[in-house]
């Protein structure tokens, strides 16, 4: 099984039916996936706080959310996440492509991915790092603590996880 | 009319209807005319309303009303094409255009210069785009609900604000009081 089907397997296995993506390269195949699925409803953001708006609204609604997105999104999203996401007290996984790690071709990229752990330990989000292709085994678990406790989770998924980045 | 004399206005009409309100003043001044579970005020993150309200329709089948303002829509105008690409029929957005970013002293914002919002709306997808004037609010609100349509609802209005109290309320509660009328 691909990487990608394992993971929207497990999103789905944990109930959740509206997912909000925006894109990155190394999560074309997880939005592909995600948007092939029947029992998923994929809206597409134009921005990541507004995903996390759609995923609050999406909550209150009776459907369990989720975000994909990129680490340079946490640039963009540390307001919506303290006032609107963890201020009500919402779960949100967020399944983050780890740009600027290592295997990163972009020099620009690892401005960002330098900062991505500090900020998500300056605001108490509980952060899992995703090497190799093996750490998926816990998707699962921490999807689960993510609706036991309420809370946004970051999952942040890095280049040797995916298997490298574009030609590598 | 100021967005007070609206909202007193409209109470009747929002009393029994999912409503997300703005961030600031508007959701003070809606808590105060008439408080209800199922208000879910907005207390921080300027520009989500339009979002929250759409995750809520898209997820459930109750009409959801988003009370916006013209400076919020401005701080979030990608929402625009995700609602006119996705917006259901229970889900009416009614920005209060008066033209100015009322919760921080009325500064003037680009909606009362040259910026013609329900043309971005149109022109960002959304099929069902209204322009009222204050006066006719009511009306506009009752016939967006009663015909099942997405619509956006611009209510062009004056500038100022009521004096209300700040919603003391803690987010959670609001929170879980919104999710129970929603399911009820």
């Amino acid at each position: 099984m691909s990487i990608d089907a394992r993971i929207v397997d497990d999103l789905v296995a944990n109930g959740i039916e509206f997912v909000t993506t925006v894109p990155c390269k190394q999560l074309a195949g997880v939005i592909d996936e995600v948007d092939r699925r029947e029992g998923i409803f994929h809206i597409p953001s134009n921005k990541e706080d507004e995903g996390m708006g759609l995923c609050a609204g999406a909550w209150m609604g009776g459907k369990r959310p989720a975000i994909i997105m990129q680490n340079t999104a946490i640039g963009v999203t540390i307001n919506t996440l303290a006032t609107l996401i963890q201020y009500y007290r919402m779960p949100l996984p967020m399944l983050i492509s780890y740009r600027g790690e290592l295997r990163e071709p972009v020099a620009c990229q690892v401005e960002m991915a330098v900062h991505t752990k500090a900020l998500l330990a300056q605001l108490n989000i509980p952060t899992y790092h995703f090497h190799r292709q093996s750490d998926v085994e816990e998707l699962d678990m921490i999807l689960k603590y993510t609706f036991m406790c309420s809370k946004p989770v970051a999952i942040l998924t890095d280049a040797n996880f995916w298997g490298g980045y574009g030609d590598q | 009319m100021i967005r007070s004399e609206i909202l007193r206005e409209i109470a009747p009409i929002l009393r029994d209807q999912l409503v997300v309100c703005n961030i600031g003043i508007p959701s003070q001044e809606l808590h105060a005319i008439d408080d209800q579970p199922s208000n879910f005020y907005m207390l921080g993150t300027m520009g989500l309303a339009s979002s929250i309200g759409l995750g809520l329709a898209l997820a459930q089948p109750k009409t959801v009303i988003v009370i916006d303002g013209d400076g919020s829509v401005l701080t979030n105008l990608g929402t625009l094409p995700t609602i006119g690409n996705n917006a259901p029929g229970n889900y009416i957005l009614m920005i209060i255009d008066n033209g100015s970013y009322g919760s921080t002293g009325d500064q003037p914002t680009y909606t009362g210069k040259k910026t013609d919002l329900a043309g971005m709306a149109r022109a960002a997808g959304c099929d069902n785009v209204v322009v009222v004037q204050d006066v006719d609010t009511g009306p506009a609100l009752q016939a967006a609900i009663e015909g099942g349509q997405a619509t956006v609802l611009v209510v062009k209005c004056d500038s100022g604000n009521a004096k209300m109290p700040v919603i003391t309320m803690d987010p959670v509660i609001i929170r879980d009081r919104f999710m129970k009328a929603v399911r009820a």
